[in-house]
């Protein structure tokens, strides 16, 4: 029984309209297309009466195909195929030609636009009428997730989804959770001491059922699929037996050797080789440094497992494997700093009194190798001057081109303790003040009102060759004023650098580990920049925090959260729908050549051994058709795209040969050009 | 009343520099940072740093540029083309901003081109500068007097035998004659 | 090895002790100059503030003759403004083709053409460092230069602009010139202003800019206790040797520091009589520093060992980026 297959040409408003004739082409498929019995056109065809459109003629003409020419499938696919499911059609019977994205907007003149498109609908036409009844498939989706990083960010994604009853695995590399945040003094713009709101976070992360916390830890491997992921995790041994171990803390301070602690008192404070990051760390239990242990490097020593009062340390312990299944999966890793030292006219490294904004909150934190003090690097005198600078490998095309979006505030913030502790004069040297949220421009208000100064101009130079009387054994910060468009040399005791906010060295490593990509600058890529920055283009992984790009704390958590939501939405649904336009092998033609397994982008294909024949699964597969394409046995189909529905659509696309108009073109043939 | 920019459209004026000067293009990412400005040895001496050039240029204030003294202050040191955070030749620029002065007789300071202009004379007729030719030629008609005192540095240069009393011309001189005159030809046609 | 030699116009006259002791050192380092026959004038800084293309043309001859003698690969300058100058137009011939284009119509009219690319542009102090090694000069040293206090000054144009194969560091804070002086045994000094700019031809042009700019680097070189500065450019070394008289009056200082070449040092610690390597001839004399040399003088410890208790101070990164 022959097909009835109708078309609709859409005019989306004057967008294709506008250079195709739509009427004639709609009524062009009506007379000259086989089996065309309905053939519209109409101004909007995504809009409500325009679905209705197609929905009413499935009902009152039964139709058993629909052909709409309108926009990219990408935009408004789904409208179409649900209007299809509305009227009790399969909604993979409806075929979409591009008329816009592939016609009206890339051609110039409209009398081939207008036969471009009566070439794409034929082709619709012929294709749609060869197409199957597909249904999507479900899957399960596990009610378990995993988050990767314990900052903020990880944090807060992981306690919103343990307090919706559902089970978190929290994985994180450092021998405790709390990230950059637990690093810092106090945070902007009102003033909280950092770990004063952190650490209860941490603390319920530690002491929640639902939570399984993995420290010290990292993801190996991951297999699988949205709602049904493998992953392998290796926690490394910290040579100290979490089950026994009290968190006294006696290991510690009997340890003699003592090295610089350049992760978390970033390079200006010390630890012991077996250490914890910090006072609050969570867990409690202390790591043992194997490449600073002087029992690993000489065998002797091992004052901790004398003096441990439950024998928790065991130098033996080696790395274990865990191996989880989850449904979904976070990551939140979060961010490096830029490396000062690049910009050798700052004098980091050379000169000893610059700092880094990381160093400075260190030198801050009352926990932190001064107790707080702000002092210069002797570890005794106050600064009586302090020069702030901004933009510290941001904003530069030969580091990194972003801006770092929180420098600007920390600036602010460093500026008000350094006031508020010693009551220095502060000049901050910037390029732009960017206070753009919630209560930021009232704090830039705040610190001129404590007397900050502010100079606009990127400081040229740090240098410490006095030139001039007043500058002896200071720092002088060389720098054009540009709001007075003078040159000028500002002496003071102390520099702190605000270096950029930089994705991790091994980001691009760890995305490769679950599937995801990067940017050129080296942020994970979010599904939409607009729309939906928590997601990926990896269904079942998503991203939140400073690994998407740059961003405060605030900015963090409210991804944290959006992106447990996102979870908990799957979870709550129970089931995922996979898009049956995948794969499939033909076993009886499948000659276990295996060429596919190393082709598909996606892992999709395994190998049976038994049967020696390979298998799709399909929950995996994207339909790309790279495996259809590269088979040699052709044992391979790829549903809604099999050779002969490719073909038909080739013939409709060529109709003018083919088909009608007496065998002459559509379009009259240029004019020979006189020799 | 507000300035207009003279001589023409702000746009013109900033495309013909950066046509005039390899990987010109970068000027319009200019920030007005300021590290130019301040990485400058000779900045305070300047009548305008030179990111005040650059709002000038893109402002459209063509004379006011061409007879700064700032592309005749610049010593070639390279800080600011190094140190740019948009990658801007910064020091090639002034080169660009030197040339279209001089051919538009558009300079204040007489100084600093008439010594450009001296030394090329000299290389041009000997093949190799001459210190000497070229202080007489330059000194003795430029106010000795506003400069410091020219006679220990020169006696000194005489007294260590550091100074040449006669050029030395090279034998190719009409090979590098041709090949300049085309040059110039070339230039004035771009 | 062998390498095509730009004298540069300086090293006739002015700034002939660097050509002799260049020439002296030579031999006994394994290095072969061969001059450029009938070489010209690089035009400075001059040139390019008349006439761009012109500039480029005039440098161009010298590639061009050099690429055609000998079969020479390896062009070497010892002057600072003649190395930027070749190894800038060598560059943007072939980063810009127009240019490339240009400067070869205008080198056609004297018959000859350039292949940019087919030289390789280097400065003195790099042929030195890179090709005979610290290790190739410390076979060398016999008299070593010890407890002679330098300051390393490289200038601005061997470090900047960069064309794409240096550490971006070296721009603002080199090492090079730094250990090949301690590789000769002598003490090198703190000098940060060691690229800062000598003031050029500022000298002609506005003298109290240059002498501020010569007063810094002197200011700089004898608050560290420098016995003697290094220097590797010509400009640099007149403008801080002949000028100094001039800068101490201007500003009622009373530096006497030499400005010495770095070939005359190596030359030194190789045993090669001061004559021969045209030192005598600077305007502030070196006869005082060199009274230094070869004199046994006990090093200083170098300061060592665990952190004090009471030692609060807080500990510096390192230096350099790693990797």
């Amino acid at each position: 029984m022959a097909e009835r297959v109708g078309v609709y040409i859409c005019h989306c408003g004057s967008n294709i309209a506008g250079k195709v004739d739509v009427e004639e082409v709609s009524h062009w498929a009506g007379e000259e297309l086989d089996n065309v019995v309905v053939s519209r056109d109409y101004k909007f065809m995504c809009s409500s009466l325009g679905q209705e459109l197609i929905e009413d003629d499935i009902k009152n003409e039964g139709l058993t195909r629909i052909v709409v020419g309108a926009c990219s499938p990408h935009l408004h696919e789904k409208t179409f195929r649900r209007a299809c499911s509305n009227a009790g059609l399969n909604p993979y019977l409806c075929q979409m030609a591009s008329l816009r994205e592939q016609v009206s907007w890339v051609t110039e003149d409209e009398a081939l636009a207008t036969a471009k498109s009566k070439a794409m609908i034929s082709g619709a036409v012929e294709r749609v009428q060869l197409h199957e009844e597909l249904e999507p498939t479900e899957v399960p989706v596990n009610p378990h997730s995993l988050v990767v990083g314990g900052g903020i960010a990880g944090i807060q994604t992981t306690l919103e989804l343990a307090n919706s009853g559902n089970p978190v695995f929290l994985v994180e590399r450092e021998p405790s959770i709390g990230g950059h945040m637990a690093q810092f003094d106090k945070t902007f713009p009102t003033l909280d001491c950092s770990a004063c709101i952190l650490a209860p976070n941490m603390s319920d992360v530690s002491n929640h059922p639902n939570i399984t916390l993995l420290s010290y830890s990292e993801v190996e491997e991951v297999t699988g699929f949205v709602g049904n992921f493998h992953v392998r995790i290796r926690k490394n041994a910290r040579h100290v037996i979490e089950e026994d171990c009290t968190g006294c803390g006696i290991c510690i301070e009997k340890c003699p050797k003592s090295v610089i602690d350049d992760v978390f008192e970033a390079g200006i404070g010390y630890r012991k080789a077996i250490y914890r990051p910090f006072p609050q760390a969570v867990p409690k239990y202390p790591v043992i440094d194997t490449e600073t242990c002087i029992y690993f490097e000489k065998g002797t020593c091992k004052a901790c497992e004398k003096f441990c009062p439950t024998n928790a340390i065991d130098f033996e312990q080696k790395d274990t494997f865990i191996d989880i299944d989850v449904g979904n999966i976070i990551l939140a890793t979060g961010y490096d700093t830029f490396d000062s030292r690049k910009i050798p006219q700052y004098g980091y490294g050379r000169l000893a009194n610059v700092f880094t904004s990381l160093e400075f909150e260190r030198l801050c934190n009352a926990a932190g190798p001064t107790d707080g003090k702000i002092v210069l690097r002797d570890g005794v005198t106050t600064p009586k001057s302090v020069a702030i600078i901004h933009c510290v490998g941001s904003r530069d095309t030969r580091f990194n081109a972003h801006c770092s979006a929180v420098c600007c505030m920390s600036a602010l913030k460093f500026g008000h303790l350094v006031i508020e502790k010693t009551g220095a004069e502060v000049h901050s040297f910037y390029t732009d003040m960017r206070p753009a949220f919630k209560d930021y421009e009232e704090f830039y208000n705040r610190l001129q009102e404590e007397g900050m100064h502010f100079t606009r101009g990127r400081v040229a130079e740090v240098t410490d060759v006095a030139l001039q009387p007043g500058e002896e054994g200071k720092l002088i910060i060389q720098v054009e004023d540009t709001l007075i468009g003078r040159q000028r040399r500002v002496p003071v005791d102390m520099v702190i650098l605000m270096t950029a906010l930089e994705p991790k060295p091994d980001a691009r490593e760890v995305g490769l580990t679950f599937g995801i990509s990067c940017s050129m600058a080296g942020w994970f890529t979010e599904r939409h920049p607009k729309l939906d920055p928590v997601a990926t283009m990896t269904d079942g992984i998503f991203i939140a925090g400073a690994c998407q790009g740059p961003k405060d704390i605030p900015a963090s958590v409210s991804q944290g959260a959006a992106a447990a939501a996102r979870v908990l939405g799957m979870i709550s649904k129970g089931a995922v729908e996979i898009e049956p336009i995948v794969a499939t092998i033909h076993e009886e033609r499948c000659s276990g050549c295996r060429i596919c397994n190393t082709l598909c982008p996606f892992n999709a294909i395994d190998y049976m051994e038994d049967k020696m024949v390979s298998v799709i699964n399909q929950a995996l597969c994207k339909g790309c058709g790279t495996c259809v394409a590269a088979c040699p046995a052709q044992a391979i189909s790829g549903a809604h795209f099999s050779n002969e529905q490719i073909f038909a659509e080739i013939e409709g696309l060529l109709f003018d040969v083919v088909q009608g108009n007496g065998g002459k073109p559509v379009v009259e043939e240029p004019e020979a050009v006189p020799a | 009343m507000p300035e207009v920019p003279t001589n023409g459209s702000s746009t013109d004026f900033r495309n013909e520099v950066i046509r005039a000067t390899p990987g010109g293009e970068n000027l319009k990412l200019c920030l007005q940072c300021g590290t130019c400005g301040g990485s400058c040895p000779s900045g305070p001496d300047m009548d305008y740093s030179p990111r005040q050039l650059f709002a000038m240029i893109d402002a459209g204030f063509r004379d006011e540029v061409l007879k700064s003294n700032t592309p005749w202050y610049c010593v070639s040191c390279y800080y600011c083309t190094v140190r740019c955070p948009k990658e801007i030749p910064i020091t090639d620029i002034m080169y660009t901003l030197k040339q279209m002065a001089v051919k538009e007789h558009l300079y204040d300071d007489s100084d600093a081109p008439e010594w450009s202009k001296s030394f090329i004379g000299l290389v041009e007729t000997y093949g190799r500068s001459f210190e000497l030719g070229l202080a007489t030629r330059y000194h003795l008609t430029h106010s000795p007097l506003k400069k410091f005192s020219l006679g220990p540095f020169a006696v000194g240069m005489v007294i260590k035998n550091r100074l040449a009393f006669l050029p030395e011309r090279i034998e190719g001189i009409n090979q590098l004659q041709a090949i300049m005159e085309r040059a110039k030809q070339l230039e004035a046609e771009l | 090895m062998k390498y095509g030699y730009y004298p540069g116009c300086s090293l006739g006259k002015s700034a002939k002790p660097y050509d002799d002791s260049t020439k002296a050192i030579a031999d006994q380092l394994g290095m072969s100059f061969e001059e450029i026959a009938d070489w010209n004038c690089c035009g400075a800084t001059e040139y390019f503030s008349l006439n761009k293309t012109a500039a480029y043309a005039l440098v161009a001859r010298n590639l061009a003759l050099a690429a055609d003698q000998d079969d020479l690969k390896e062009l070497v300058a010892p002057c600072s403004a003649c190395y930027l100058n070749l190894r800038k137009t060598d560059d943007y011939m072939g980063k810009y083709p127009k240019i490339g284009a240009l400067t070869n119509e205008a080198l056609a009219a004297g018959g000859l053409s350039y292949e940019p690319g087919s030289l390789r542009v280097r400065h003195l102090l790099d042929v030195v460092v890179e090709d005979i090694g610290f290790e190739g000069i410390s076979e060398k040293v016999t008299n070593p230069l010890t407890n002679l206090w330098v300051a390393p000054y490289y200038g601005c144009m061997v470090v900047r602009p960069e064309f794409g194969d240096t550490d971006p560091v070296d721009a603002e804070y080199p090492l090079t010139m730094d250990h090949l002086m301690e590789t000769l045994g002598a003490t090198v000094v703190d000098f940060p202003l060691k690229t800062h700019c000598c003031g050029g031809h500022m000298t002609q042009i506005s003298s109290e800019t240059a002498f501020e700019l010569i007063r810094q680097l002197l200011h700089s070189a004898d608050e560290s206790n420098a016995d003697v500065i290094v220097t590797i450019c010509p400009m640099c070394q007149l403008n801080l040797d002949a000028y100094q008289t001039q800068v101490n009056r201007h500003f009622g200082t009373n530096y006497k520091l030499p400005i010495l070449y770095f070939t005359q040092l190596i030359g030194l610690a190789m045993g090669i009589p001061a004559k021969k390597l045209g030192i005598g001839k600077e305007f502030v004399s070196a006869s005082a520093a060199l009274k230094k040399i070869g004199l046994e003088v006990e090093e200083e410890p170098a300061p060592a060992g665990k952190r004090k208790k009471d030692d609060k101070s807080l500990p510096m990164p390192s230096g350099r980026v790693e990797g």
